[in-house]
């Protein structure tokens, strides 16, 4: 079996509800090689944010992506906060905490779902999107929008907690802690799990190390990396942390992690509810923001979110960089892949849980030697069907169809 | 002409069966996990006979999300090429409409409707599940009475 087949799967396919492209080269059932295509949500985002001011710019950068929002603005708000020389409140600070730890919850609910349709396993994904609404009720209840919550503004948040609003969210905790729970118990002992994802897509740790990965998928690989824990950013330098890392270093690991990282979220959201400090919701902050360039990092749900501003003096920023956690686990992902079964594939590139609207902020194109001995292209494809059939004495001809619109 | 049985037989089926395919054509992922939100316990859109399906071949409804990339502009086209007639293409998403808060950018086409010809609009920053459910209740409603001019 020495025939090698190149097959590209994507931009639209049916694993994940992005358009990315895998050019993935098979030996047998084997991945040989894949190279990892994306850019299709490259939206032009950075250069649009020069031409806005900052306060408008927190609207765009909110919609980088729609699951990890918060973290994007978050550390944009920070970014500008340092450049203005201004600190937050207290109470701003940790309405921050929450609403990013809840975030964290939603997140890794719908990921797990998203895991569990991957392996055929679509009653997991039904259980953690049902508990996954209760999440986002409460986002909806603390920031008014279910998926983009606006609640950053420069100096602060634009909304408060009321004492009525703790008490609907503990009681949306302890929902969620009884079901997370159980899925904990299902990652742990659910033999037909460990036995799906054990030993596919494995990092060990040296790799890990060396192709930069970050969040949960260099924490299931023994290395415990936590913007959280390192830069303390928000109110975090008061909160008791725990970094969750496993052993594992493969799919079943990255799935530990995050089942046990929900728990931690809990823990910390009901610290922050505690110890809500009293305090202003928001500082003022000038419009021209002093010349300068500043660096700020924030962990989402996916890992190490990077935020890069410059400042000219004027009321919009000269230069706005953003480096989300997806980017740097890409890299990985070609990784991972080489040597795991065809059919592994699609677990494989979503145990990263690849954002790709966060992604393209740039165009990365990975050249390598592929290989390659067969490239069909969509015509060849097609004539090829064409043959087949007529081979075996059925004429594609026949057939009525009604006349399709074809867009030029 | 009046329509035989079979063809009634035909037209009822696929009113009730409208089977969907998503494609992200440059959103932000927000519209994206509302539309799967739709399809799952609380929502439920398979009560109306909605199944979400992985490839063009076997939809009727085009769901799309997102201003349309220049990298992408292609792919609507060859996805909306390769589905069977009757189609229809739902735009969801005030990036989908419009352009929205993207319209404007160097990368950006424009809404779903300056690639492909849209049947439905639902604007909205995410668009909520109820609002994707009720814009499928529009949609149904108004193939239905199509139908019965026919």
């Amino acid at each position: 079996m020495n025939q090698r087949i190149t097959i590209p799967i994507g931009p639209q396919h049916p694993s994940l509800k992005e358009p990315g492209c895998f050019t993935i080269t098979l030996e047998g059932e084997k991945v040989v090689s894949a190279v990892v295509g994306v850019g299709y949500n490259h939206r032009g985002l950075e250069k649009a944010c020069e031409a806005r001011t900052y306060i408008q710019d927190m609207y765009l950068i909110e919609r980088v992506c729609g699951i990890c929002s918060h973290t994007h603005s978050t550390a944009f708000c920070q970014a500008v906060e340092a450049l203005a020389g201004v600190e937050i409140s207290r109470r701003a600070a940790y309405i921050r905490v929450i609403m990013a730890e809840l975030e964290r919850l939603h997140s890794h609910l719908l990921w797990l779902g998203v895991a569990g349709h991957e392996i055929g396993f679509d009653t997991l994904l039904m259980y953690s999107w049902r508990d996954r609404e209760k999440v986002l009720d409460a986002l909806a209840l603390l920031g008014g929008n279910r998926v983009n919550y606006g609640i950053n503004t420069i100096g602060g948040v634009r909304r408060d907690i009321s004492p009525s609003e703790c008490e609907q969210l503990r009681s949306m905790l302890d929902f969620i802690e009884e079901e997370d729970k159980y899925f904990i118990d299902l990652a742990l002992h659910e033999s037909t799990l460990a036995a799906r994802l054990g030993g596919i897509g494995r990092l060990s740790y040296e790799d890990a190390l060396r192709l930069g990965a970050v969040g949960p998928v260099a924490r299931a690989s023994g290395v415990p990396t936590d913007i959280r824990v390192i830069e303390k950013y928000a109110a975090y330098d008061e909160f008791p942390m725990e970094v969750i890392t496993d052993e594992h270093s493969d799919v079943f690991g990255r799935a530990v992690v995050r089942v046990k990282e929900i728990m931690e979220s809990i823990k910390l959201i009901r610290f922050a509810l505690d110890n809500l400090p009293d305090g202003e919701l928001k500082v003022n902050v000038p419009r021209r923001i002093p010349e300068g360039e500043v660096l700020s990092r924030t962990e989402a749900p996916r890992g190490e979110d990077i935020h890069y501003v410059r400042s000219n003096g004027t009321d919009k920023p000269d230069r706005v960089r953003v480096r989300a956690a997806s980017e740097a686990n890409w890299h990985s992902v070609a990784h991972m892949l080489e040597g795991d079964y065809l059919a592994d594939v699609p677990i494989i590139i979503a145990a990263i849980d690849p954002c790709y609207s966060c992604t393209d902020r740039a165009i990365v194109l990975d050249h390598r030697d592929t290989g390659c001995q067969q490239v069909l292209d969509w015509e060849a494809l097609r004539r090829y069907s064409v043959d087949f059939y007529r081979e075996r004495g059925f004429d594609a001809k026949s057939i009525k169809i009604p006349e399709r619109k074809i867009i030029r | 002409m009046t329509k035989t049985f079979m063809e009634r037989a035909v037209d009822w089926g696929r009113r009730k069966s409208p089977w969907i395919i998503h494609f992200n054509a440059g959103a932000c992922n927000g519209c994206d996990i509302e539309v799967v939100d739709a399809l799952t316990p609380r929502f439920d859109l398979e009560r109306l006979g909605m199944l979400q399906q992985g490839t063009p071949r076997h939809a009727d409804v085009l769901v799309c999300t997102g201003a349309v990339t220049l990298q992408t502009r292609d792919r609507l086209k060859q996805i909306y090429n390769q589905m069977p007639e009757p189609k229809f293409v739902i735009a969801v998403g005030s990036c989908a409409c419009s352009g929205g808060i993207f319209d404007g950018c160097y990368c950006i086409n424009g809404g779903v409707d300056s690639v492909v010809p849209v049947d439905a609009y639902l604007p909205g920053c995410a668009a909520r599940p109820e609002a994707i459910i009720d814009v499928v209740n529009k949609l149904l409603k108004k193939w239905e009475e199509k139908q019965k001019e026919e």
